[in-house]
């Protein structure tokens, strides 16, 4: 299945010329620079190759490249791959979200997605969220409270 | 009383403590910005011109000689290189206590996964394709694979002893006598950033080494027993390590500055999570026996206690593991007739190594566990029964240390209470929990901790560790030292503590990267020891620096003040550095032979309040919510001290009911994340911390060492809060469903009327039995 | 649909994990979540009808199965975490055929159907002929699973599902019970018809617990039939050990389980 296959990395066009198994985290990683995608398991547990596929967050480790042909992916090294993002990255450093950082890369995408698709996501609905991103450091206690944080900071609707 | 890192603050003052302005602020972590990014970089991020990838032979087997080794078919690839232990430069040992780790396998293999050979080639799937096609004929031997088997033929890799007071008057005195037998299993670190190391031979022909690592001047001296030359050691920022990357990035580094030696070039070995479960050191399994004498009131009269830590198959550290195993095995409770017999075993296992808490997570459940025993039998509440027996100011340790200064057990204890409302809520679960009905379980636990910051005795009074501060811009002060940050946050905490010392701002301090080349050897990023002992010496550095810059005229009031006289100083005699070394506080010995005196100078203590919903259908333990209160003795950064408080106390969760790790024949059964698991967002608990800060001399600002503490209790609190939610006793650690129930059909239980009634509800376990 | 050789490949959840353990290397790949007779949820004349290669995220989305199948929502919201979800299929959880896939014993439950198709064209099969033993189904070599179909439900119908996984999430079952039953009211008393009860992890693969179905067939709602059915589940599997759990604490929890699930019918 040698092959070239053209994906949308971070809003750029990008090609991948090799074998179409080839996963989404070593065609990041090794043919495209992005380091900032973490492998800590290689088998979907851990979630630190986190990435974002049109929109949905995927273990990078998982996809293969073929299935990527013609769609859009979205690293942490895209400052824009989430409204919201920079915002989140920041409050994560001031509340303590953040020790060793090898988690750090899919659990900010991913939360980002929550707190673009949820309006006032609670602590059940933060959790559920983070399932499939493993943290040993924090305990996860201070990366909730990011999450909180940003989520009061909104505007509260009319009721 | 804030909670939630709120801190509650000791309105006594010590007059050598200056209270500045940065330290018990919380600034951004440096490496922050970075990380949340995805621009920090980890060894397996690093690029290298004409690098090749390593990789390892392991032993398929735990015990077996090695008959022969063909790697023919590996070198039909004419790029791959193979090496095995007759490959070595030097002795074919990675020292640390005893001389007894190979770097490579040689005649004979005796744990699973051990090495046996390397291979490098110019990419990774050629060099795992290699591994595949090296030939090793075994003979199996029969090994001994657990502890049960250790006992009927031990084989003693460390041992070691504690008596005080006369234990038989004790006893004689005692109106109960309880005995208890506690267990603990493996216990897999699972940083999220496997182990990796890079070695390259530079452009000046040396050999550096850059890696995934707590200690760089372990890996420095490892290699140059090796190689016999100096070699370069640099920590790449680093994905976690709580223990794990203290001594087993020795034998990596070393694996990979062979692979570089030989091909010339870089080398990168970086484990995918199978192999470090498997290959890489975890949590000494224990088994620690007591017998206790109480008076009436459950006053403490003798301790009789044996710890046995399972060493796997060679020594590394686990004589020292025992020692703090040992030193914590009475809790932190003051009994005047002690005696404490610590032996490790060897076993046919992966060497047991260093985990957060080194041994003392293992003793102190044991001890609280039997506290708990003793509670019940003398017909008081767990929390009452400790109040009674907890060290105060005054009171002696088992090795005959006098507690002087910041003992915090009452005060944990009662902040708990307070936060809680822990003794009315366990009465009452107790009360109603055999007529209980509905499947959700609710239970109350609680566990006291103790642990000793810094090294063991006299370990740092040997050490005298150097720590440098350097005077390199006027706006800018250096800080040289080899402590490693792997997620804690030492870089911004050790810039808090020196600024203060200096009256700067953090941004005029910059931590250097521990780099053998760059930093003195101020010590290995263990034991609790960074804060305190480094802190603590550089603390003094800055005031030496501040009094040298002053030039013996007054030193600078203000930051912009520290600019002008740096500035003059720098252009008249150009960079100053100030060299400190570790002072030990007078009168502090301890004797090594008789295990008597100063242990640690300075002790954290902590409460676990856990409490917790079984589901009585599946035997499901969640934490619902778990308060700590930690007495940290100055919390220089609270946002960080909470986040090891947090993180730590989850990863004791995990290892109180979640983090099951068995061997068959030697072999994990469980070595990936799937099998082996640890905690996720919707397993960890709703965290209320509270730090108390009664501070000790011995630490910069009074603070004591926290990295460690928070694993000491977890375990045991959770399990006694399951005991109160269902009535089932575990003694073991992990209280996994399959425990408990086994524990529930043997009656390991309160006895059968005291059992939670959903538990017995319908008809449910007579088939079983 | 591409090479006669060619693997199909949904999600990848299972297949990249096999692959990355093994190192094996496939020829050509087709990829199902591209086909359009595997997409999307649509209301069939009584039947709800799945395309195969609906993720679980789209699966607990859809009103339709959440009206119908509310247990399969259930289940889907169990399977992996947000990652796994979004890229995880139905269809590829049926192929993979574990004993521990978490919609199989839901499906068994609900009495689905599937649509297959081979080269030999296309076939109906009910779910529960579909497994034949340890990741053994009747599926032709090559063959596709296109459609899987679930009845609507009826007014007086029970549905209830009970996972026990190794943690709170993102885990893998040690035990997976799922409970179809109708409540008919025979001489102003409750009873069951109707009765399926599929359970995972207890054998070599996804199973109905076919005894203890017919104890309660027709048997009286209430704590009474919930306990008989708890030992008589017991006594008809024979789980194993491994790395996960073990048989007695497996055997002893599907009792419980099943126990709990028909005691709920009278909730
Ligand atoms: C971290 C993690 C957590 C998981 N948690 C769970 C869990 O909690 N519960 C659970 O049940 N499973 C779990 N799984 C397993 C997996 O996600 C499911 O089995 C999933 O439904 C598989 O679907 P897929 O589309 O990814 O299949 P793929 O991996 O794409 O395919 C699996 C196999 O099925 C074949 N196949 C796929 N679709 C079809 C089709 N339509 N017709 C014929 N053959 C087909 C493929 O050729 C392949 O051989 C987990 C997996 C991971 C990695
Ligand atoms: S590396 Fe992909 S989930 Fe762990
Ligand atoms: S910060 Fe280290 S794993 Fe999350």
């Amino acid at each position: 299945m040698s092959e070239g296959w053209t994906l949308s990395v971070n809003g750029e066009e990008r090609t991948f010329v090799g074998d179409g198994m080839t996963r989404l985290l070593d065609v990041l990683r090794e043919s495209l620079g992005l380091v900032g995608t973490k492998e800590g398991c290689g088998e979907g547990e851990c979630g630190s190759c986190s990435v974002l596929l049109d929109g949905d967050v995927v273990c990078s480790c998982l996809v293969p490249v073929f299935q990527v042909e013609g769609r859009d992916v979205r690293t942490i090294e895209d400052a824009t791959a989430v409204p919201g993002l920079a915002a989140l990255q920041d409050t994560m450093v001031t509340e303590g979200g953040v020790q060793c950082g090898a988690c750090t890369p899919g659990i900010v995408l991913t939360a980002a997605v929550l707190l673009e698709r949820s309006e006032r996501p609670d602590r059940a609905a933060i959790r559920e969220a983070l399932a499939g991103n493993l943290c040993r450091c924090t305990g996860y206690e201070r990366i909730f409270r990011a999450v909180e944080k940003l989520v009061d900071q909104r505007p509260r609707g009319a009721l | 009383m804030r909670g939630n890192q709120g801190t509650l603050r000791r309105h006594e003052t010590m007059a050598h403590i200056d209270h500045g302005r940065m330290v018990g602020t919380s600034p951004a972590r440096t490496d922050g910005a970075q990380k949340v990014r995805g621009l920090c970089r980890y060894v397996d991020d690093l690029e290298f011109d004409g690098l090749w990838h390593g990789a390892t032979v392991r032993s398929p087997h735990a015990c077996a000689r090695i008959v022969a080794i063909d790697a023919a078919a590996a070198l039909a690839d004419p790029d791959v290189v193979v090496l095995t232990a007759r490959d070595l430069p030097g002795p074919n040992v990675l020292r640390l206590i005893a001389d007894d780790w190979p770097v490579l396998a040689d005649g004979r293999v005796n744990h699973f996964a051990e090495p046996v050979a390397l291979v490098a080639a110019p990419t990774r799937e050629r060099a795992r394709a290699a591994v595949g096609r090296v030939e090793v004929r075994y003979e199996v031997e029969r090994g001994i694979h657990d502890l049960d088997q250790a006992l009927a033929s031990p084989r003693i890799l460390a041992s070691c002893r504690i008596e005080r007071g006369d234990l038989e008057a004790g006893f004689a005195a005692a109106t109960h006598v309880v005995e208890g037998v506690y267990d603990t299993a493996h216990q897999e670190h699972v940083y999220i950033e496997p182990q990796g190391m890079v070695a390259r031979p530079t452009a000046q022909g040396e050999l550096e080494v850059i890696g995934s690592l707590q200690c760089p001047y372990y890996v420095q001296k490892a290699l140059a027993l090796l190689f016999d030359e100096p070699v370069r050691v640099r920590q790449a920022p680093t994905g976690g390590g709580f223990g794990g990357k203290e001594e087993f990035p020795d034998a990596i580094a070393a694996h990979a500055a062979l692979l570089a030696r030989r091909v010339g070039r870089p080398v990168k070995i970086v484990y995918d999570r199978h192999e470090d479960m498997q290959a890489t050191p975890k949590r000494h399994p224990s088994r620690v026996r007591h017998r206790t004498g109480v008076d009436a009131a459950g006053k403490l009269c003798a301790m009789e206690i044996e710890v046995i830590l399972d060493g796997g198959a060679y020594t590394t550290l686990s004589g020292v593991v025992l020692s703090r195993a040992v030193l914590h095995a009475g809790g932190a409770y003051a009994c005047p007739n002690v005696r404490i017999e610590g032996r490790a075993l060897a076993t046919n296992t992966v060497p047991s190594g260093a985990f957060r808490g080194f041994g003392a997570p293992q003793t102190q459940f044991a001890v609280e566990r039997q506290m708990d025993r003793i509670a019940r039998l003398i017909g008081t509440d767990p929390l009452t029964l400790r109040e009674r027996n907890a060290y105060r100011l005054g009171d002696v340790t088992p090795t005959g240390q006098v507690l002087e200064e910041s003992v915090s057990a009452l005060e944990c204890l009662a902040a708990a209470q307070a936060r809680t409302d822990f003794k009315r809520r366990w009465h009452e679960i107790e009360d109603a929990r055999a007529s209980g009905e509905g499947h959700a379980l609710h239970g109350i636990g609680l566990a006291l901790s103790w642990h000793g910051a810094g090294f063991t005795g006299e370990g740092e009074q040997r050490m005298r560790s150097p720590v440098r501060l350097a005077l390199v811009a006027p706006d800018c002060v250096e800080v040289r030292v080899a402590a490693c940050d792997f997620g804690q946050g030492t870089t911004i905490v050790l810039s808090q503590i020196v600024a203060d010392a200096l009256g700067l701002p953090t941004e005029m301090v910059r931590v250097v990267d521990p780099d053998t080349s760059k930093v003195p050897d101020s010590g290995p990023t263990v034991a609790s020891r960074t804060v305190m002992v480094v802190g603590g010496i550089l603390e003094r550095a800055g005031r030496r620096l501040v009094r040298e810059l002053g030039q013996g005229g007054a030193p600078p009031a203000s930051p912009a003040e520290f600019v002008e006289l740096a500035r003059a100083y720098l252009t008249q005699h150009g960079e100053l550095e100030v060299e400190e070394r570790f002072e030990p506080a007078p009168g502090q010995t301890f004797d090594e032979t008789t295990y008597t005196g100063t242990a640690y100078s300075a002790y954290g203590w902590g409460v676990h309040v856990a409490e917790v919903r079984v589901d009585a259908d599946t035997l499901a333990t969640r934490v619902e919510r778990a308060t700590l209160v930690f007495d940290v003795g100055k919390a220089i950064h609270p946002v960080l001290c909470a986040g090891q408080v947090e993180g730590g106390s989850l990863q004791a969760f995990g290892f109180g009911h979640l983090e099951d790790l068995r061997l068959s024949e030697g072999r994990p059964l469980q070595d990936s994340l799937s099998t082996y698991v640890i905690p996720t967002a919707v397993d960890a608990p709703d965290f209320d911390t509270i730090l108390i800060e009664n501070p000790t001399r011995s630490g910069p600002q009074g603070a004591k060492g926290v990295g460690e503490l928070p694993m000491d209790g977890g375990g045991p609190a959770l399990v006694a809060a399951i005991e109160n939610a269902t009535g089932i006793v575990a003694t073991r650690a992990p209280a996994t469903p399959e425990v408990l129930l086994e524990d529930l059909l043997a009656g390991r239980t309160l006895g059968p009327e005291a059992v939670a009634g959903a538990l017995q509800a319908g008809e449910p376990l007579e088939g079983l039995r | 649909m591409g090479a006669p050789d060619a693997v199909a490949v949904a999600g990848c959840t299972d297949l990249m994990v096999v692959d990355t353990a093994t190192g094996r290397r496939h020829g050509a790949v087709v990829d199902l979540q591209r086909l359009p007779e595997l997409a999307g949820v649509r209301d069939d004349g009584g039947w709800i009808d799945i395309g195969a290669a609906v993720s679980f995220s789209q699966l607990r989305r859809e009103a339709l199965v959440a009206e119908h199948a509310p247990i399969l929502v259930q289940a889907a919201a169990t399977i992996g975490g947000w990652q796994i979800q979004n890229r995880a299929t139905i269809g590829g959880n049926i192929a993979n055929a574990s004993p521990v896939g978490d919609s199989l014993p839901v499906l068994l439950a609900l009495g689905a159907e599937l649509v297959l198709a081979s080269s030999s064209g296309e076939r109906r099969v009910s779910y529960a002929d579909f497994h034949r033993g340890y990741r053994e189904t009747v599926l032709e070599p090559g063959g596709l699973i296109v459609r899987v179909r679930v009845p609507h439900a009826l007014p007086d119908q029970f549905q209830g599902f009970k996972k026990v996984g190794t943690r709170e999430a993102q885990a893998i079952s040690k035990v997976v019970v799922a409970l179809s039953a109708r409540r008919v009211e025979v001489g102003g008393q409750e009873h069951l018809a109707d009765v399926r009860l599929g359970a995972g992890a207890v054998a070599a693969m996804p199973i109905r617990l076919r005894r203890t179905e017919a104890l309660l067939e027709g048997a009286p709602v209430g704590a009474d039939t919930a306990t008989r059915a708890a030992r008589e589940a017991r006594a008809e599997v024979n789980p194993i050990d491994d790395a996960r759990s073990t048989a007695r604490y497996r055997a002893h929890v599907l009792g419980r389980v099943v126990r709990r699930l028909v005691g709920d019918i009278s909730a």
